[in-house]
């Protein structure tokens, strides 16, 4: 495993100065592929982001994504036109459902994401700085997180009108909590290492002790965390669509969709049913990658 | 006297908390552009008629003058008036929480029964087959979105096969056992009357199992990492080495001690199913808090909303304390401080 220095290029001279580096991801690709779990996970992640991002240039209705009308086809079954069946309003089942795919999973990224950078941030302000600053933080999130989170937004989402937009917007500002309490007890045991210490030691300012020496090794937690709570963000996300507050019509979301269908369920068990099994795979994708990202990189439950 | 001091703290840190929320809550339900006046008068109310409403109701104040009225009024025990039915929000809540309470209680004995077993199997036959099969059963349950369940199971066991009713909480053609605690399954049992005792429980059997779902795969996961690690301690090394039967290694060796963190799990497990019951509750029409929580949010109602994120709030804090006390049940070794 030696690499001649400066052999290829900057390339070449990267890996030979991140030899340790690399050996470590090789290590935990290793691991990781050692569950077959985790790899059905990533195959599912793949197909989805394939149907999502390339799924409106091949469902065979484009234009049933929106609103149109086919009276003469409305509630048919399962057939070789209509491959998951036609809805109230005789649009195709299978598009709307390949169509809801995308919405899913950039609504699922930007509240993790969003939820994410505040609780980091936050979080990351109160464990560095401690005292009145950690109190304040800390107590707001303690707040928070004696809410379950859907209840706030519900009333947030209620108060600002039902959309889809909205609903992002309400569960983003209530997803932080979580991520808070995770970065403030990191922080708070990574700033008494001895080499945060020597970087201070040495005089390196705030900024850099903070990102460079202190966020760097609080990540593999974040990102086990943030693996198994985006299937979570992609349900809520669909919960609140189910109960009315969430996507509107014509908006293809599998929330909102399995809730139409709920009222044709008795004789149109496919309106509710194909859109609740592709959620069931994408949450289902995101868990079993999560749980394998936590095998990895979560020492403790490395067994 | 540490243990007691220790109580009294944690008792008086939750009016803080409670006092945050309510205005945490207070603050966006009362920044909505909607307005709930208009909505609860109707589209043909006159001017006058709505002007009539707002002072009625008090929102025709400054927002603090309103928050004030409203604490006020919370400590007498009055949580003020819907908009939409006129009624106290007190007598709602009253009314719909026992319901809530049943399920939830009913959800999470199932997850432990079901989910303990199911972690036991899977650490004794660790990466063999019971092992798979409990993880894949923990990840699909937590997978799966659970309102879409239950209206498959409503499809299939309730419409197809008539085996389960689906949706309310009592035969309408039954009478209610007499109201003792509000929750059916304890009042037919108080009132000694079986047949009643079975129907409620033909209705609570399909939420309650989707509820309990995510319990069941929590405490799967949870509790076989767990299980796993005392194995490998020193003091179960000993006992098999001393010929202790493995049996009793694991049930009063091991699992006394894996079961911490488990418990510690319960708080969180009962605030999310809070949380899951605005879900099940909106499939199954279970007349609960999360029925009651959608239904006011829908129609803009300020006054069950705050009242219902007020109770969720403090149920949650106070079994998050009766949890942080159970640890010293469990494990003696534990100080409070």
């Amino acid at each position: 495993m030696s690499v001649a220095v400066g052999a290829r290029g900057w390339w070449g001279r990267w890996r030979a100065e991140n030899q340790g580096l690399i050996e470590e991801w090789r290590r935990s690709l290793y691991r990781f592929r050692q569950s077959r779990l985790s790899v059905l996970g990533v195959a599912i992640i793949i197909f989805l982001l394939f149907v999502a991002f390339t799924g409106r240039y091949w469902v065979p209705y484009a234009d049933d994504a929106g609103f149109t009308t086919h009276v003469e086809i409305r509630l048919q079954g399962p057939s070789r036109d209509n491959l998951f069946g036609t809805d109230e309003y005789g649009r195709d089942v299978f598009t709307r459902t390949v169509w809801a795919t995308q919405i899913s999973l950039i609504a699922g990224t930007v509240i993790v994401l969003v939820g994410g950078v505040i609780g980091i941030v936050l979080g990351g302000i109160a464990g560095y700085f401690g005292g009145a600053v950690n109190e304040l933080i800390m107590r707001l999130t303690d707040i928070m997180l004696t809410m379950p989170g859907i209840f706030l937004a519900l009333a947030i989402t209620a108060a600002l009108g039902p959309s889809i937009l909205h609903a992002v917007v309400a569960l983003s500002i209530t997803w932080w909590p979580g991520y808070c309490r995770l970065v403030q007890a990191q922080v708070l045991s990574i700033r008494e290492e001895d080499y945060v210490e020597a970087a201070r030691c040495i005089g390196a300012n705030r900024p850099r002790i903070i990102f460079n020496h202190i966020l760097p090794n609080c990540l593999s937690a974040i990102m086990v965390k943030a693996s198994m709570d985006f299937g979570f963000a992609v349900l809520s996300l669909a919960a609140l669509g189910f109960i009315g507050v969430g996507a509107q019509p014509p908006v293809p979301e599998w929330g909102a969709m399995i809730s139409k269908g709920r009222e044709f369920l008795p004789y149109g068990w496919w309106y509710s049913t194909f859109p609740g099994i592709a959620m069931f795979l994408t949450v289902f994708g995101f868990n079993i990658l999560g749980d394998g990202f936590r095998d990895v990189l979560d020492p403790r439950a490395r067994r | 006297m540490g243990f007691r001091y220790y109580l009294l703290r944690r008792v008086l840190l939750i009016i803080p908390v409670l006092i945050g929320l309510s205005i945490v809550t207070f603050v966006i339900s009362h920044m909505v552009p909607g307005d709930p006046i208009r909505l609860a008068a109707g589209p043909q109310a006159t001017a006058e008629q709505i002007h009539k409403l707002e002072e009625e109701f008090g929102v025709d104040k400054p927002l603090p003058v309103q928050y004030l009225n409203y604490m006020r009024g919370l400590f007498k025990g009055d949580l003020g008036i819907s908009m939409m039915n006129r009624h106290p929000v007190a007598m709602d809540l009253r009314r719909y929480f026992p319901a809530t309470l049943e399920l939830v209680l009913v959800s999470t004995v199932l997850g432990v029964v079901i989910g303990v077993p199911m972690a036991m199997a899977a650490a004794v036959f660790r990466d063999r087959w019971p092992d798979q099969v409990s993880r894949i059963v923990a990840l699909s349950s937590i997978s799966m979105p659970v309102f879409w369940l239950g209206m498959i199971l409503q499809l299939i066991l309730g419409m197809t096969w008539h085996l389960l009713p689906i949706s309310g909480r009592f035969d309408p053609r039954v009478p209610f056992p007499p109201n003792v605690t509000g929750m059916l399954l304890v009042d037919s049992l108080v009132a000694a009357d079986l047949h009643s005792f079975g129907i409620a429980l033909k209705y609570i059997a399909l939420p309650a199992f989707c509820q309990a779902l995510l319990g069941i795969a929590l405490i799967t996961r949870l509790l076989r990492a767990d299980i796993l690690e005392v194995m490998e301690r020193d003091f179960v090394i000993m006992a098999r080495a001393s010929g202790v039967p493995e049996r009793v290694i694991l049930f009063k060796y091991v699992l006394k001690n894996a079961l911490i963190a488990t418990v510690a799990m319960m708080g969180f497990l009962f605030g999310w199913q809070l949380s899951g019951s605005v879900m099940i509750e909106t499939v199954f029409d279970w007349p609960g808090v999360g029925l009651y929580a959608v239904k006011s949010a829908m129609t803009l109602d300020f006054m069950p909303i705050m009242g219902i994120t007020l109770l969720v709030g403090l149920l949650f804090t106070i079994v998050n304390l009766l949890v942080d006390i159970s640890y010293g049940v469990i494990d003696p070794r534990i100080r409070y401080g």
